[in-house]
């Protein structure tokens, strides 16, 4: 993973960072899925490795395939970014070691989850029933999020024409153009 | 790219099994690993393989700006209208045990309708973010 995520960093070609950043999400999605987070592992290969790298591609095509600008390593961005990295590892000095059932993540409301999801819920998928039951209302702003992301995504690059105000928008295109196909 | 007869013929045998997929990690979501969010995605895949494919503009056809528009807003609505209609029934938001007789029956109904929701939504989010990104004229 690191050597993908450092050959992503090099490349100047973009269709090989592409391609590269969806190596990278797959090994993520094995790495996930060592650590039994199936579903988590599911996401990231169908979103990471799939549908992002496609995205990418897509827009690759609209712009150039090769990156223009010539990368010179500033000296203070460098040392802040080097600095905020050696803080953040500090940071994880005095976390729990991974799967310890003492961490306060394990201690607060997982037992519950755990040990009432099979009497509350009863569906075999614990995941599903945290995400969709107990914390309902986090994944209910999570597809308002994704709503909200399509939104702009439209407003930014559709060309719909306003109904009730033709003419409205001035980047509208009158007829698709059928002979590019 | 509709003169590569291989590319053709393979996308159109994966393409029904794609979609047959994403439908069963969506209701199988409670049993295994997957749910809305998964197969939102994989739903979407096969419609994006197709435009890949047969060009933006058939995939247009299959599938027009306004459904995708109006599916988009149909998820989160699902979800929402999911939440407001325990209010009818004398409890909080989003609380699923009096969707139905017994709680545990209330769960299980309120999680499908929940995870359809976000399902509907992801699909028709990455449909369209990828139409309107593949429709954009090259210059």
């Amino acid at each position: 993973m690191a050597f993908t995520a450092l050959a992503a960093a090099r490349i100047r070609n973009l269709f090989a960072v592409v391609i590269l950043s969806g190596i990278f999400s797959l090994l993520a999605a094995v790495l996930y899925l060592v650590l039994n987070a199936v579903d988590v592992a599911f996401t990231e290969a169908a979103v990471g490795a799939g549908i992002s790298t496609l995205l990418m591609l897509a827009t690759l095509s609209l712009t150039s395939e090769v990156e223009k600008a010539r990368f010179k390593i500033k000296m203070i961005p460098f040392a802040i970014i080097l600095g905020t990295g050696a803080l953040l590892i500090y940071g994880t000095l005095d976390m729990p070691i991974f799967g310890d059932p003492n961490a306060p993540a394990n201690l607060h409301v997982a037992p519950h989850y755990i040990t009432k999801s099979g009497s509350e819920i009863d569906i075999p998928n614990i995941v599903t029933s945290v995400l969709a039951s107990y914390r309902s209302f986090d994944t209910f702003g999570e597809v308002v999020v994704i709503f909200t992301a399509a939104i702009g995504v439209l407003i930014l690059l559709g060309r719909g024409t306003n109904r009730w105000r033709p003419g409205l928008r001035a980047n509208v295109i009158p007829e698709q153009k059928e002979e590019e196909v | 790219m509709s003169r590569h007869s291989i590319l053709r013929i393979v996308a159109k045998f994966m393409i029904p099994y794609i979609l047959l997929f994403g439908l069963y990690v969506q209701f199988h979501g409670d049993f295994g690993p997957g749910g809305g969010f998964q197969a939102g995605v994989i739903f979407a895949a096969a419609f994006i393989l197709y435009s890949l494919i047969f060009g933006v503009q058939n995939g247009r056809k299959v599938l027009p700006a306004w459904v995708t528009r109006v599916l988009l807003a149909a998820g989160v609505l699902i979800y929402g209208g999911t939440g407001v209609a325990s209010f009818f029934l004398d409890a909080n938001f989003l609380s699923f045990n009096v969707l139905s007789s017994n709680p545990v029956a209330g769960q299980h109904l309120g999680i499908i309708l929940v995870e359809f929701g976000v399902g509907v939504t992801v699909a028709a989010t990455m449909i369209t973010v990828f139409y309107v990104f593949a429709g954009q004229d090259h210059e």
